[in-house]
């Protein structure tokens, strides 16, 4: 089978893609997307050590269950308060949402 | 090489390139049908893993419920970035320093790790034996295993429906 180290890589790369994502786009939708995708990247990470490690022991596959159900949370509200901020500011673009930086 | 390592070189090269291009898109409608390319990619990973459970729930949950979501924000908000106006903030290039800095960094901590090429010590054929998915549903429901963080999962995907509604909904709910 494949190294451990190939599943850690990637995810690394995979990890860094969507931390660039966060620091670079001004899109607000674009950086939630790229969350997603660290989370992604750390979800491929626990079941890598689960299937790795010692497969009668869950702990790797129960975390990733709840990370799933945190990312499905987070991007529930996520987008909804970028709906709500739309309809007030009429912009997604982080820098144009700045009223808490005066 | 054997086959294994081929097919896990080839889903890793277009998982990263449509991550990539997740971030890199002008167009954002074009970045979440990437993104729903990348969780495909990721699925295809928790296969060769021998979690098929959370391939399906990887595909039903992110590509089925939550890309679908991005789709429908984005269909919302109908901001299409036109081609005048700038894809990254003026910080970009401390954003990706501060990315390949990170990715260097943890490549430099993994090989110094003794485990960093362990191989696994169960065969395929024994993963299955052991049946995971039951295993896991055990482990959920047990009070020695995940009960408590299972049970504050669920009450948080309750809050995060209800603060959803509440601040997308707009003027109308709260005026009453």
């Amino acid at each position: 089978m494949v190294p451990l180290s190939w599943y850690l890589i990637f995810s690394a790369a995979l990890f860094a893609i969507g931390l660039f994502g966060v620091l670079a786009r001004r899109n607000v939708i674009v950086m939630l997307m790229s969350i997603e995708l660290m989370l992604n990247a750390v979800v491929v990470n626990l079941i890598a050590f689960w299937r790795y490690g010692d497969t009668m022991k869950m702990d790797g596959l129960a975390f990733a269950l709840i990370v799933f159900a945190v990312a499905a949370a987070e991007a529930a509200v996520g987008l909804a308060i970028i709906i709500s901020v739309y309809r007030r500011r009429k912009t997604v673009l982080a820098d144009e949402i700045n009223l808490l930086k005066w | 090489m054997t086959p294994e390592m081929i097919i896990f070189i080839l889903i890793a090269l277009v998982t990263l390139g449509t991550a990539i291009l997740v971030v890199t898109t002008r167009n954002i409608l074009h970045a979440a049908l990437w993104l729903i390319a990348t969780l495909v990619g990721v699925a295809c990973f928790y296969v060769l893993l021998n979690a098929p459970f959370f391939a399906m729930a990887q595909v039903i949950i992110y590509v089925g419920a939550i890309a679908i979501l991005f789709i429908f924000a984005i269909m919302l908000v109908r901001v299409i970035t036109p081609s005048g106006v700038k894809v990254f903030n003026e910080d970009w290039l401390m954003g990706l320093i501060l990315a390949c800095v990170f990715f260097g960094g943890m490549i430099w901590m993994l090989t110094r790790w003794t485990g960093f090429d362990t191989i696994p010590s169960v065969a395929v054929s024994q993963v299955d034996k052991i049946n995971p998915v039951k295993l896991l549903g055990i482990a959920l429901v047990s009070p020695n295993g995940y009960l408590i963080p299972f049970e504050v999962a669920s009450v948080l995907l309750v809050a995060a429906m209800i603060g959803a509604i509440y601040i997308a909904w707009g003027k109308s709910l709260r005026n009453k």
